[in-house]
């Protein structure tokens, strides 16, 4: 790397406008992750577009001094697509919420996905509808009460991790707010990755559905509700205590008492072609197990961007450079 | 291999000179009758002739085979004279099964000539046209000279020496009708045995029944009594050029190119496959070496969004759709607008509501391009009166988009987007640049970008990202004018609809003026999109017949051309014929007040011309 370059700090990657999140909210600490990720990542503001759907999690580029664009409801993997498969060299972040990504967004989020389009995901899971003020989401628990559910939601949930990768994800993974070190790294990871990267962050809302990820947050509990995946190492969580080993095709969490060696864990790999792993670990939900955090799937795979730009070099190579003359004369013609 | 002259030796009948001829082609969807009026239109455009052509076809694919709701066709005028229509009346109607016959005898004129193949009309054929007795054997046919030919025996027998089995033999059958088509109007086999050549190059004996399929018809005009002359359309005096044959969506998707290349951009094209606009996506990518890049996405909206996406970007952006996508595309298009990005939107009509008439034509999508977005959101809107005028609409789309950073409007419809003309090729370096500005870069001790700042056509810098120093975000949200931060100021946000509005009435002052056709007084009949040529040749009728009538046709619908109040003002009566029930005409009232007539016909089918003549008369008087 160059030397010469002037290094951006975070603070640099803040646009001058107020930031008007609710006091408390887990965005603050999404925010303030990317900045310090794409400083240390040497990323440069103009090379950088984000592009958000409609929600709290959606004013995010206003507050970015980067490109970026607030478009509409659902709507922003669209947008990212045309922009990327134009513009390949643009590093391109899409925000969404659980709302915007999941229900509203459902068809572009797993089209996105299965393109591979080089670009990351970043959905903050807050489990709730917050800027319409309150309203169950498409992760919102069955019984959830809400101002729409007075009697308890009937909706069974999506799980965001499982429909990626059924959508055939190249790169999916899970971190928490509050969590800042696993924030970073995690983020860092989804840049890096060539392809779609999808990042599934648990946010809070202080306001409309505040502790609902307590358990993988309080100090208290996160260690043992929560598991930390890391590639070619055995899932161990508890502070060492307990693991998780396969029971067949069925996960079961077991007590390293000394009965049982490290060597009979499920021992994580990201990098294995087929997604069963990754699936498996998806459905991996508190409080039964414990749940993964970090990366769950990480494969090499042709993006979209490049390979539509492929084909506009190939036809150049093949029928040579398009020239208007030629064209207006294909085919039959005549002189009067 | 013989030489064509030797296979089908010119007739030695007497040949009868017309100025123009309107033929029908009517068969089962399976029957080949679109390929067969591409090849007529086509041998008739090289000969010389003006040629207009009207493709009608089921929205099936394979429709219940016989049946009515089968039926495919093909209609064209060829004519000595310049035309602006696929005709009214049809002179030589062909049908190949009873279905086809029943439909289409109705527009046949009176001592028209109906050539059917006789073998088609069996129990089991009349049975599945719901037909109790032969229409060729009651009264339907008379007042018509009837050619019975066996095509399908025929057919089976001339392509015998190829051993093709008589499934395969049958569909050779087409050709045979076009042979004795061709023979009929001494047309040129030439180009159809090359397009055989081409089109079965990997399946020779395929290739070779068509060959014979063809020589026989040909041969069996020469040698039945049925026929005692055929008749010779001589070449039309079209203005001096390089021509050739165009449908509507393949001279938009090449005027779109034409665009890119004229403004230095890069196309992308985001679409979802629909009835009738598909094949401007597949047009577009076929040329792939021009740096066209087209996204099949997986809905209208994601279409339409990755359109704005490559805006934002930079590329000469584009989405294209039918009536249903439109009204899909609705919320995209307003984050478009309120963006203030340049891209085109392509709304080729079909009938409507709902999924309508998806193969049919219609104008019935005015108000909503004009109107169905949420809020104040005024668009500039551009329709193309012909197949070959599709070209140059997309280039002006494309000029008005990027001079005023607006989405813009193009209106196509079914008629003219699978109809043809011929299209004078133009010099392509007399084609005026388009030329585009894009803000360069800025250190920090240059004044702020302010992505809202305003040219002196109330166009805002199309900054693009990578550029340093330009960073800014753009969004739905109300934006303060200048520096584009999200704002709820009240009068910021009246200012700003105020903004939007009043750049697309600045328009006007880059498009032309209305041009009046005929007489400035007396009747006017006010047009536009793909009506135009029923108008133009009707007027042209009406005042041979001394009637004080003059013909506007608009191209540009919002704005309306700068003069046309005053246009209006000159005459007595307006008459507004539309397919629709009188969408300009709501836009025409409202706007200047007047209180004209309407002629609305929605049957999912174009103008007859003497339609047209009728209200005339009945609106002047007459």
């Amino acid at each position: 790397m160059s030397t010469d370059l002037p290094v951006l700090s975070a603070k640099d990657f803040a646009s001058d406008q107020d930031v008007r999140w609710c006091p408390g909210c887990g965005d603050y600490s999404i925010l303030a992750q990317m900045k310090t990720v794409l400083a240390s990542m040497g990323k440069k503001q103009e090379e950088t577009v984000f592009i958000s759907g409609i929600g709290c999690s959606s004013r995010f580029p206003y507050y970015m001094n980067t490109y970026g664009m607030h478009s509409i409801h659902g709507r922003a993997p669209a947008f990212a697509t045309g922009l990327k498969s134009t513009r390949p060299e643009l590093d391109v972040w899409v925000i969404t919420g659980d709302g915007d990504a999941l229900s509203i967004g459902g068809n572009h989020f797993i089209h996105l996905i299965r393109r591979n389009v080089d670009l990351n995901i970043i959905l903050f899971n807050n489990s709730i509808y917050g800027l319409t003020k309150g309203q169950y989401s498409p992760t919102s628990k069955v019984g959830k009460i809400t101002k729409s559910t007075p009697m308890g939601s009937i909706d069974q949930p999506l799980n965001p991790l499982s429909v990626a990768i059924a959508a055939e994800a190249s790169f999916v993974a899970r971190s928490v707010d509050s969590n800042i070190k696993h924030l970073r790294a995690t983020l860092q990871r989804a840049s890096e990755h060539r392809g779609t990267s999808f990042v599934e962050v648990y946010q809070n809302c202080n306001i409309f559905n505040d502790g609902v990820w307590d358990y993988a947050k309080a100090k208290a509990t996160k260690d043992d509700s929560t598991v930390e995946l890391q590639h070619g190492k055995p899932l161990i969580y508890a502070g060492g205590k307990k693991g998780i080993r396969l029971n067949g095709f069925a996960p079961e969490t077991v007590d390293l008492d000394g009965n049982i060696a490290q060597d009979d864990l499920l021992f994580h790999d990201e990098k294995v072609e087929s997604s069963q792993l990754a699936f498996l670990l998806s459905r991996m939900r508190f409080p039964e197990f414990p749940e993964p955090i970090g990366v769950f799937r990480a494969i090499e795979r042709p993006t979209y961007d490049t390979q539509i730009n492929a084909q506009v070099v190939q036809a150049a190579e093949k029928k040579g450079k398009g020239d208007l003359k030629t064209l207006f004369k294909s085919g039959d013609t005549w002189t009067v | 291999m013989t030489s064509p002259a030797e296979l089908f030796p010119p007739t030695k009948k007497p040949a009868e000179a017309l100025s123009g001829v309107t033929v029908r082609l009517a068969g089962d969807s399976g029957d080949g009758m679109q390929l067969l009026g591409t090849q007529l239109t086509n041998t008739s455009a090289l000969s010389g002739n003006d040629v207009a052509t009207f493709p009608d076809f089921p929205a099936e694919i394979r429709a219940p085979r016989g049946t009515r709701a089968g039926v495919s066709g093909f209609q064209v005028q060829f004519s000595a004279e310049e035309i602006f229509t696929p005709g009214d009346g049809v002179d030589t109607l062909i049908c190949m099964n009873p279905a086809a016959l029943v439909t289409n005898i109705g527009d046949l004129r009176r001592g028209g000539i109906l050539i059917v193949n006789s073998d088609g009309f069996g129990d089991k054929d009349l049975k599945l046209a719901k037909l109790d007795v032969n229409p060729l054997e009651d009264d339907t046919t008379e007042g018509y000279r009837v050619i019975k030919v066996p095509m399908t025996t025929m057919t089976r027998d001339s392509v015998e020496p190829t051993g093709l089995s008589a499934k395969f033999a049958d569909r050779c059958k087409n050709f045979f009708a076009m042979g004795l088509v061709f023979w009929l109007y001494g047309r040129d086999v030439e180009p159809t045995l090359r397009f055989i050549e081409n089109k079965f190059s990997a399946k020779p004996d395929v290739a070779e029944a068509n060959r014979l399929a063809l020589k026989a018809g040909w041969n069996y005009g020469e040698t039945t009594e049925n026929f005692a002359s055929t008749y010779s359309v001589p070449a039309a005096e079209l203005e001096p050029g390089v021509y050739k044959n165009v449908m509507g969506n393949q001279a938009l998707a090449w005027g779109l190119i034409t665009a890119a290349e004229l403004s230095d951009k890069e196309l992308f094209l985001g679409s979802y496959p629909i009835t009738p606009a598909s094949d401007i996506l597949h047009e577009l990518a076929k040329h792939k070496n021009f740096g066209v890049r087209t996204f099949q996405a997986e809905d209208e909206i994601a279409a339409v969004c990755s359109a704005v996406g490559a805006a934002l970007g930079g590329s000469m952006a584009i989405t294209t759709s039918s009536g249903p996508g439109i009204a899909l595309k609705g919320e995209g298009i307003g984050l478009g607008l309120i963006l203030e990005l340049p891209f085109i939107i392509i709304d080729v009509q079909r009938g409507g509501p709902s999924t309508g008439l998806p193969t049919k034509t219609e104008q019935s999508d005015l108000l909503m391009v004009m109107h169905g977005r949420n809020g104040d959101s005024p668009l500039p809107v551009i329709a193309a009166q012909s197949p070959a005028d599709c070209f140059n609409v997309a280039i002006e789309a494309w000029r008005i988009a990027t001079k005023y950073m607006t989405p813009v409007f193009i209106l196509s419809d079914g008629y003219i987007a699978n109809g043809s003309e011929p299209w004078k090729i133009p010099e392509v370096d007399s084609l005026e640049k388009i030329e585009i500005n894009h803000p360069g870069p800025r250190s920090p001790d240059d004044a702020p970008f302010m992505p809202y700042s305003r040219d002196e056509n109330l166009a805002r810098p199309w900054a693009l990202p990578g550029t340093p120093g330009l960073m800014h975000r753009v969004g739905g949200l109300e934006k303060q004018d200048g520096t584009g931060n999200v704002s709820y100021d009240p009068d910021n946000h009246q200012h700003m609809v105020q903004t939007r509005a009043k750049k697309v009435e600045l328009v006007a002052d880059s498009i032309d003026d209305a041009e009046v056709f005929g007489k400035t007084k007396g009747t006017l009949v006010l047009s536009w999109g793909g009506t135009y040529g029923a108008c133009r040749t009707a007027v042209k009728m009406a005042i041979e017949e001394g009637i004080e009538v003059g013909h506007v046709h608009l191209r540009w619908i919002n704005p309306f051309p700068a003069n046309l109040g005053s246009v209006l003002g000159q005459y007595d009566k307006v008459l507004i014929p539309e397919l629709n029930t009188g969408q300009l005409r709501l836009l025409i009232k409202d706007k200047f007040l007047i209180d004209a007539t309407g002629l609305n016909k929605i049957k999912g089918k174009p103008f007859h011309v003497s339609e047209i003549v009728d209200k005339i008369k009945e609106v002047s008087g007459k």
